[in-house]
């Protein structure tokens, strides 16, 4: 929370997002991501230390499904509502360009 | 790999091995998990990571993680999935629900064929990918138009096994795969078929001057099908790296593709272009935290390893069994030891497993068996006559004695037989000279001729052991 | 009429389910244009579905609570075959395959569903203006924003579209459009309701609950919505809470202390007004019988800063699914990749993708622990502070949100302003405790303030008696 959040960082995490930014965007993403990161810098004051973290606010475990097949979807519903499809599988450009 | 070939040096290899959990469902849903299929049949909202969709985990996934890791000696623990973010057509989320830092199996250990220990770091659970196929430029990604997307095996269960860097051949790390196939195979966790990718195998090399004791930078090898390819994958691979150090140069940390027609393996990525995965704890799952009674449940289902049961063999026969491993992956070893402990012959035995029961024992009982060999061993039936009754027996069960009956093998009398080799000795004087006189070889070679006449002549019903017997008796005078 | 009193009406046949649904369309033609509460009404279906209950009940057949009541729903819960966009651009014109639980637990319960309702797209915002499709405006004040980022479901119900309606609540956006709009909002425990067909923003805060003109139809419909889902792990396995049987029950003997920290005395920005507002909720409340302090907990004031990094850590995690190539709309690209960058830079708005980078920093390698590790912990700061008040008291109460309904406009170019507006209701998201929003009263403004009544886990019955009675005291009016 020391270093505030750079440009460089920001076009970093476009990239891992899998957004394009213009410079417009990347100017004002910059600002404001810092901005709000800066208000996060409160929790630093915090002693945090031998705190167990929580990624879930109910203690529960073993939550589990016996092994039984169910309905599966209608596949044809689902192509219906791909943008691109072929063979009943679904269409995607090439994993790579032609000549990259 | 042998010694001369890199001289001087030692190769480093750590396994990671990928097998598909034999569940009827996928790991958070109620899809069917089969191979194959139509595209895209086996879906559910939850496998195509539609928006709203929620993963519930497979209970049976669950318990044959735990058998794996028992299996492995590993400790199982509570565990915790996590989400491993990246962008790939076939990954419906566009994260992978896998295990981090919290592995439902951690440190365990393998036994190798030549009795050492590989260790085992963790098995962990995650989810399968679907399938893309490329379609235009012979199929390679690298020429393809466009790729067509296949859900059906996205969200399979799979247990990651990853194995410590200990293994110092090919021909180890073989054996290590062989091995966990097997066990996976006898605890029912995998079908382990590499062929259909139900089992797959990633490949760590790095190599070392011998007696150093320091890592060297390594390689992961990705895209290995078969035993075979592994084999010369770790060839190529630790050759390659050795070439490099041995001219002056560095081991770049990479991951590398192996290439099956080419023989060689060719860069992927390197370390720096490594995926940040961004993991954190799945919030849509809750950890996992098996009961030690349902570990002990587990455990006390579990049938004998296959390297128990080797040793059983061995221990049975009263002696090394070359063949135990084919044995025991045949799933023979039972009627082979069982009926050895009814008292046949244990070289009958396990000569009969390897040659004559490579489809398995079919019908055949034990009791039928260990008669089948003591009639054998007692002269009853000869080698030839006790393969066809076996035959008989793995088709349709039943008495040996009955089955060898019903062929018209019955045991010929001594006198009887002894009359047909004196025939057969005077109808051939000049071959008969030559067995009583000739040298080994000539011995082994009219031994041959004289057994094929009295078979012969006694439509296979001869004991071949038996003949010889008189052969010999009769050159000695 | 109360959602209770028309489901009485239409059970005993004194008035028709078409009849009430045609009311309500009539309205909604009135009234729309100018509030545009909707994405999408349901014209035809719902009036298919008035018709079938109308048949059912001529029959004499037993029907569920909500028989022919209209109900809105927001446009983040799976309706099969019917658009669901979240107010984006990325799922325009999406039919999912399949209905949420919420969606099939109304069906069943009798409601017709009216239509889909705007929202702050993905939920991400507090005033409804982040919308693909255009702002929502409040009905008690057309230049104001109705609150967020459920604010067409707050809406619907304020401009009497439907009696009811249910939205979802990540940090706030149940209650806070609810206080803005005068009405009762609720979030339940965190695995009260299914969130099986909830498109996900943040999967370990997002809860579904009711939006009502009155405490007892909020408590009808969240006895309707709730109880376990084995398709959500995280669904608590308990069957839904009595809630119009406690209602009348009082708060005599009641432990109440007024949350400290979200009441003035530790975050700021909380008007005046809406301060008045909850010391007259205290007087009603000690008038009722029940005793009121001034509690601590702490922790609160940082609920703010670990909501800003855990929920955007969650949610680019949850939207990186939307990436072209299994459902919604398709930028090309050359590439794989480009397609899907084109497709999510087309694809999401500004406020999302602000969320999607801010999270996805949180989570990469270098920044999880200062961020993402720190927030969890912070997590566990509250709850235990969270643990501590309810040792001394059934209930807290605090504002809702720190101002009235705001101009259009007002915070949309700095978006730290708008995320202050879930101050007050954040750290029940964070801990997942149960509360609600009840109506008390107007601001200098005339305009509706909301008392938030915070209870721990599971507590819903007693913090509806306590909105029953602030309700009952007549400041709401």
């Amino acid at each position: 929370m020391t270093d505030p959040i750079s440009r460089d960082d920001v076009t970093h995490v476009a990239r891992l997002a899998c957004l394009s930014l213009t410079d417009q965007e990347l100017e004002a993403f910059t600002g404001q991501l810092a901005n709000i990161l800066s208000h996060a810098s409160d929790l630093e004051a915090l002693d945090l230390t031998g705190v167990e973290p929580t990624s879930h606010p109910l203690p529960l475990v073993n939550v589990l499904r016996p092994d039984v097949p169910g309905e599966p979807v209608d596949r044809d519903e689902v192509l219906a509502a791909a943008p691109s499809v072929e063979d009943h599988q679904f269409r995607v450009p090439p994993a790579l360009g032609g000549n990259t | 790999m042998s010694g001369d070939v890199l001289d001087g040096w030692e190769v480093v290899i750590g396994l990671e091995v990928h097998a598909e959990l034999a569940t009827q469902t996928k790991m958070f849903s109620s899809a069917r998990n089969v191979f194959g299929g139509e595209p895209n049949t086996n879906i559910d909202p939850v496998s195509l990571g539609l928006p709203g969709s929620l993963p519930v985990l497979n209970e049976k996934a669950i318990e044959l993680a735990i058998r794996v890791g028992l299996a492995l000696n590993c400790k199982v623990q509570r565990s915790v999935f996590a989400r491993k973010n990246y962008f790939y057509p076939d990954m419906p989320k566009a994260y992978q629900i896998s295990q981090f830092d919290l592995p439902i199996n951690e440190g365990g250990w393998l036994e190798l064929p030549s009795g050492r220990k590989a260790m085992i770091e963790r098995a962990h659970l995650e989810e399968d990918t679907g399938k893309s196929s490329h379609v235009g430029g012979g199929g390679r990604i690298h020429e393809a138009t466009y790729s067509l997307v296949d859900y059906n095996r996205a969200g399979v269960p799979l247990i990651e096994i990853v194995g410590a860097p200990d293994l110092r051949s090919a021909e180890e790390a073989r054996g290590y795969v062989a091995e966990l196939r097997s066990i996976l195979v006898a605890i029912g966790a995998s079908d382990g078929k590499m062929e259909e990718g139900s089992m797959r195998v990633d490949c760590n090399v790095s190599v070392r001057p011998m007696g150093t004791e320091e890592l060297g930078t390594r390689c992961e090898v990705k895209n290995i099908n078969s035993l075979r390819s592994l084999g010369r994958a770790i060839e190529y691979e630790s050759r390659r790296q050795v070439d490099l150090l041995t001219s002056g140069q560095r081991i770049e940390q990479q991951t590398r593709h192996w290439d099956e027609a080419e023989g060689r393996t060719h860069k992927l990525r390197s370390k720096e272009e490594a995926f940040d995965y961004r993991y954190f704890p799945e919030p849509d799952l809750v950890p996992v935290d098996p009961s030690p009674e349902w570990i002990a449940e587990i455990a006390a289902s579990l049938p004998m390893l296959p390297r128990q049961r080797r040793v059983r063999l061995a221990e049975a026969a009263k002696g090394e069994v070359a063949d135990a491993a084919l044995i025991v992956e045949r799933g023979l070893d039972d009627l082979a030891v069982e009926a050895m402990e009814a008292g046949a012959d244990a070289t009958r035995v396990l000569v009969h497993c390897v040659n004559n029961l490579s489809e398995g024992a079919g019908q055949l009982s034990t009791g039928s068996f260990a008669a089948l060999v003591a009639m054998e061993t007692g002269g009853e039936l000869s080698a030839t006559q006790a393969k066809t009754v076996l035959a008989d027996l793995v088709a349709s069960g039943g008495d040996p004695a009955a089955a060898a009956a019903a062929h018209g093998f019955e045991a010929m009398d001594t006198s009887e037989l002894d009359g047909i080799v004196d025939g057969i000795i005077a109808a051939h004087p000049d071959d008969w000279a030559a067995y009583v006189e000739g040298d080994e070889g000539e011995r082994k070679k009219k031994s041959g001729f004289f057994v094929g006449q009295i078979m012969k002549a006694t439509r296979g019903q001869a004991d071949g052991k038996l003949v010889n017997k008189i052969l010999a008796q009769r050159a000695a005078g | 009429m109360s959602a209770l009193e028309l489901a009485a009406a239409i059970r005993s046949g004194e008035r028709s389910a078409v009849d009430v649904l045609e009311e309500h369309l009539a309205v909604i033609d009135a009234r729309e244009d100018e509030i545009h509460a909707f994405n999408l009404v349901m014209v035809e279906q719902a009036r298919r579905e008035a018709v079938d209950i109308d048949a059912h009940l001529a029959a004499g057949e037993e029907l569920g609570p909500l028989a022919g009541v209209p109900v809105a729903l927001k446009d983040n819960m799976c309706t099969r075959g019917v658009p669901t966009t979240c107010s984006s651009k990325i799922l325009e014109g999406w039919k999912p395959p399949y209905d949420a639980t919420v969606v099939q637990r109304l069906t069943a319960a009798g409601a017709v569903i009216i239509g889909k309702t705007n929202m702050d797209e993905f939920a991400m915002g507090g005033s409804t203006e982040n919308s693909a499709f255009g702002p929502t405006r409040n009905p008690l004040d057309t230049s104001r924003v109705p609150g967020g980022s459920s604010g067409g479901s707050a809406a619907a119900v304020a401009a009497g579209f439907a009696p009811l309606s249910l939205g979802s609540d990540t940090g706030g956006s149940i209650r806070q459009p609810a206080a803005l709009c005068g009405l009762v909002g609720v979030k339940p425990t965190y695995g009260r309701v299914s969130r099986y067909g909830l498109v996900a923003f943040a999967s370990s805060l997002d809860q579904i609950g009711p939006f009502a003109a009155t405490v007892a139809d909020a408590a009808l419909l969240l006895e309707v919505i709730s109880g376990h889902d084995p398709l959500d792990s995280t669904s608590i396995a308990e069957p839904a809470p009595g809630l119009l049987s406690v209602l009348d029950q009082g708060v005599e003997g009641l432990r109440i202390g007024i949350l400290d920290e979200l009441s003035g005395h530790g975050v700021e920005g909380i008007s005046p007004d809406v301060l008045a507002r909850l010391d007259a909720a205290v007087e009603a409340l000690t008038a009722a019988g029940a005793t009121v302090e001034r509690a601590s907990v702490p922790a609160t004031v940082y609920g703010l800063s670990a909501y800003y990094v855990i929920a955007p850590a969650e949610a680019s995690s949850n939207l990186s699914r939307y990436d072209g190539v299994r459902f919604g709309p398709r930028t090309d690209g050359a590439t794989t990749n480009e397609m899907m960058v084109a497709t999510r830079t087309e694809g999401f708005g500004d406020e999302v993708k602000r969320r999607i980078m801010l999270g996805t920093y949180a989570l990469s390698a270098g920044y999880y622990d200062a961020y993402y590790g720190k927030s969890q912990k912070v997590r566990t700061l509250i709850l235990k502070d969270f643990a501590k008040a309810y040792e001394k008291f059934d209930l807290l109460i605090s504002p809702t949100a720190p101002t009235t309904a705001f101009p259009l406009g007002a915070k949309t170019e700095d978006p730290m302003q708008m995320y202050l507006q879930d101050v007050c209701t954040i750290p029940s998201n964070l801990a997942g405790h149960p509360a609600m929003s009840v109506p008390f009263g107007v601001g200098d403004d005339g305009l509706p303030v909301g008392v938030q009544i915070l209870a721990p886990a599971m507590g819903e019955a007693t913090m509806f008696r306590a909105a029953a009675v602030l309700e009952k005291s007549g400041g709401a009016q």
